[in-house]
């Protein structure tokens, strides 16, 4: 059941119904008031359909950062059958608002793969030690250091994205956020193994493209991908913080948007309500969805594995020229 | 009207504004002195007191840094269109047309082939005055072929930057352009040839968190501000103002994050004598008379 009080405020509806039908379920043992439930599951299916038809582009934000969404771990619990957790940069310290470890994914056959993610973390005390997800120079450099460690093992990278963007403080520039972003950008593009990446929440600007260039980006039905954030972009544009709205619909940042700009090869249908109405249901599809495109990419020999990928980095773009 | 009302002390004062030129003098942001336009132009617009850099504007941009005669200029036919039909107060196309119309560019950077003292390089430079020198598809268009240029032509590419980063009026497609320059640096660093970045005043965001930190040798411009967040940004984040000095040149020299900082005067000497090093070139024969100053004198160069 979910907490309605940490619902939003759209879905709350919805979520007062399910958990009426649940409770009656349990009360009756379903029985005695079968035909009352059918009722309420019909009503609940439909109030489900209408909120989610008509979700605007902010919403979806909103429900990319739901503080019920699964976070990354959440997925790598379900979707891997082992994770060996491995720490630090050589260099300056861990940060733990990136995970990385080698793991084998079950949908795949349990081959061994290395996972990046972002985590952000549950209640306050994880989400402080965390950042909120918000990785500083030293988390790019220990996904760096064991991109590397793949490149050696030929393991092919899984990353998770779900970052609100790289921390913005004192410290992280001292130590170079900038190059350490960059450097991965530069790497990724010439890993000699196949990445996918999934957005499974937030998509934040250089902050989620770090760890994101790959041969296949997928992204879930209610995450976001953006340049900016919608409070950013609707401060310096609108000069306005409150144009959230706005700002969100007109950058097309949703999943759909993306597909549409030829960015994401595949979105992922979340289970009904959302990922965080069915975790278990959530990391299925995206296990799934990694390991079907991971077979894709693993029977191509590396040269055309790397021309694909700098082919697909160096389509993207638009604007006119002239024939010459 | 008695001879000292304010009317006509105002009357006076603007005839006398009129006598002087507007722009004759100009004061300079670094130690306040009150200073002949002329005189900073003719130094490329640096304070001839303390050494501030002023902004300096492309075309002279290029006679400072490329051989007479030398500089050809490519892609310029690229431009912007609207991938996202974006509007806020005003429409991203209507934006687009009227900064062309203004600067006479179709957007925030040009690419040539050309020689600093007799170096072949692939050479780029940001113009910040069109949006900010942000990051499009156009702008990253434009850095990828440069890479790639360099890459056939067996040279090395500079590019000097000046952006606020990436685009937002292009939303994710200029995100991509991050990578996409990247992967295509990459593929130039693979092939063994050198790659020397120039960070001019202002270089943040998306084009700091990409190629501009990427660069065999990085070098800033004294002053220059540097940093993947802008100060604002930080300043909201961790509510405190922020150090004097901060993501500034120097700081990043102190913090390992640049190899040098070379002011405007040395800057095509010092980039010449580096690539040459690199590329295990001979050193030139000395000029044949030592020169009073530094810089090259102004215009005379007519660019192709």
């Amino acid at each position: 059941m979910i907490d309605p009080r940490q619902s939003l405020d759209f879905e709350r509806p919805l979520v007062e119904l399910e958990n009426k039908i649940e409770e009656l379920k349990r009360l009756a043992g379903g029985e005695l008031l079968a035909a009352e439930i059918r009722l309420l599951e019909r009503r609940a299916q439909r109030a489900r359909e209408e909120i989610f038809a008509a979700l605007t582009p902010w919403q979806k934000v909103l429900l990319s950062r739901h503080p019920l969404r699964p976070y990354a771990m959440d997925y790598v619990s379900r979707m891997c059958s082992e994770f060996i957790e491995l720490h630090g940069d050589r260099a300056f310290r861990d940060d733990e608002a990136i995970v990385a470890g080698l793991a084998r994914l079950r949908a795949w056959d349990n081959q061994s793969i290395l996972l990046l993610a972002h985590q952000k973390g549950r209640g306050t005390k994880e989400a402080v030690r965390r950042n909120f997800g918000m990785p500083r120079p030293e988390g790019y450099r220990k996904a760096r250091r064991l991109m590397d460690l793949a490149a050696r093992f030929r393991l092919p990278i899984v990353a998770l994205i779900d970052t609100p963007g790289a921390f913005p403080g004192i410290d992280a520039e001292e130590r170079g956020q900038a190059e350490a972003i960059a450097k991965n950008l530069e790497v990724m593009a010439g890993l000699p193994v196949p990445i996918v990446a999934a957005v499974i929440g937030e998509g934040g600007s250089g902050g989620a493209l770090a760890i994101g260039v790959c041969d296949r980006l997928l992204m879930l039905e209610f995450s976001v991908y953006s340049v900016i954030s919608p409070e950013g972009c609707a401060s310096i544009l609108w000069k306005d913080q409150g144009k959230v709205d706005q700002a969100a619909a007109q950058m097309k940042m949703t999943a759909e948007d993306l597909k549409s700009l030829g960015v994401v090869d595949e979105v992922l249908r979340e289970p009904p309500g959302g990922a965080h109405h069915s975790y278990d249901e959530a990391a299925m599809i995206v296990g799934d969805a990694v390991a079907r495109h991971l077979r894709e990419l693993s029977v191509l020999p590396q040269e055309g594995l790397l021309d694909g990928r700098y082919a697909k980095y160096r389509a993207l773009g638009r604007f006119e020229e002239p024939r010459s | 009207m008695s001879w000292w009302s304010r009317k006509n002390k105002a009357t006076e004062l603007s005839s006398e504004k009129r006598s002087v030129p507007s722009g004759l003098f100009q004061m300079c942001e670094g130690c306040g002195s009150t200073l002949d336009s002329q005189l900073i132009e003719a130094a490329y617009m640096c304070c001839p007191q303390c050494g501030h850099h002023f902004t300096l504007p492309t075309e002279d941009r290029l006679r400072l840094l490329l051989d007479e005669g030398t500089a050809v200029e490519h892609d310029a036919e690229l431009s912007p269109v609207d991938p996202l039909g974006f509007r806020d107060s005003k429409t991203y196309a209507d934006r687009l047309s009227a900064l062309k119309k203004k600067t006479g560019q179709r957007d925030a950077f040009r690419s040539f082939m050309g020689h600093i003292d007799g170096v072949a390089v692939s050479f780029g430079v940001f113009q910040f005055e069109f949006m900010g020198g942000s990051m499009g598809s156009v702008v990253g268009e434009k850095i990828a072929r440069l890479y790639e240029r360099a890459r056939e032509h067996r040279c090395p590419a500079v590019v000097l930057s000046a952006s606020g980063g990436a685009r937002m009026q292009e939303g994710i497609l200029s995100l991509m352009q991050m990578a996409k320059t990247s992967a295509a640096l990459g593929r130039l660093r693979g092939a063994g040839l050198p790659y020397i970045s120039v960070l001019l005043n202002p270089t943040t965001g998306g084009v700091a968190a990409s190629f501009a930190m990427l660069g065999d040798i990085i070098i800033a411009e004294p002053g220059a501000m540097v940093g993947f967040a802008g100060p604002r940004v930080i300043e909201q984040t961790i509510r405190q103002k922020l150090p004097p000095g901060f993501q500034r040149a120097e700081f990043l020299l102190e913090h390992g994050m640049i190899d040098a900082i070379v002011p405007r005067a040395e800057l095509k000497s010092w980039l010449a004598t580096t690539l040459r090093l690199l590329q295990k070139q001979p050193a030139p024969p000395p000029p044949a008379a030592s020169r009073s100053s530094s810089f090259p004198s102004l215009p005379k160069v007519s660019l192709t």
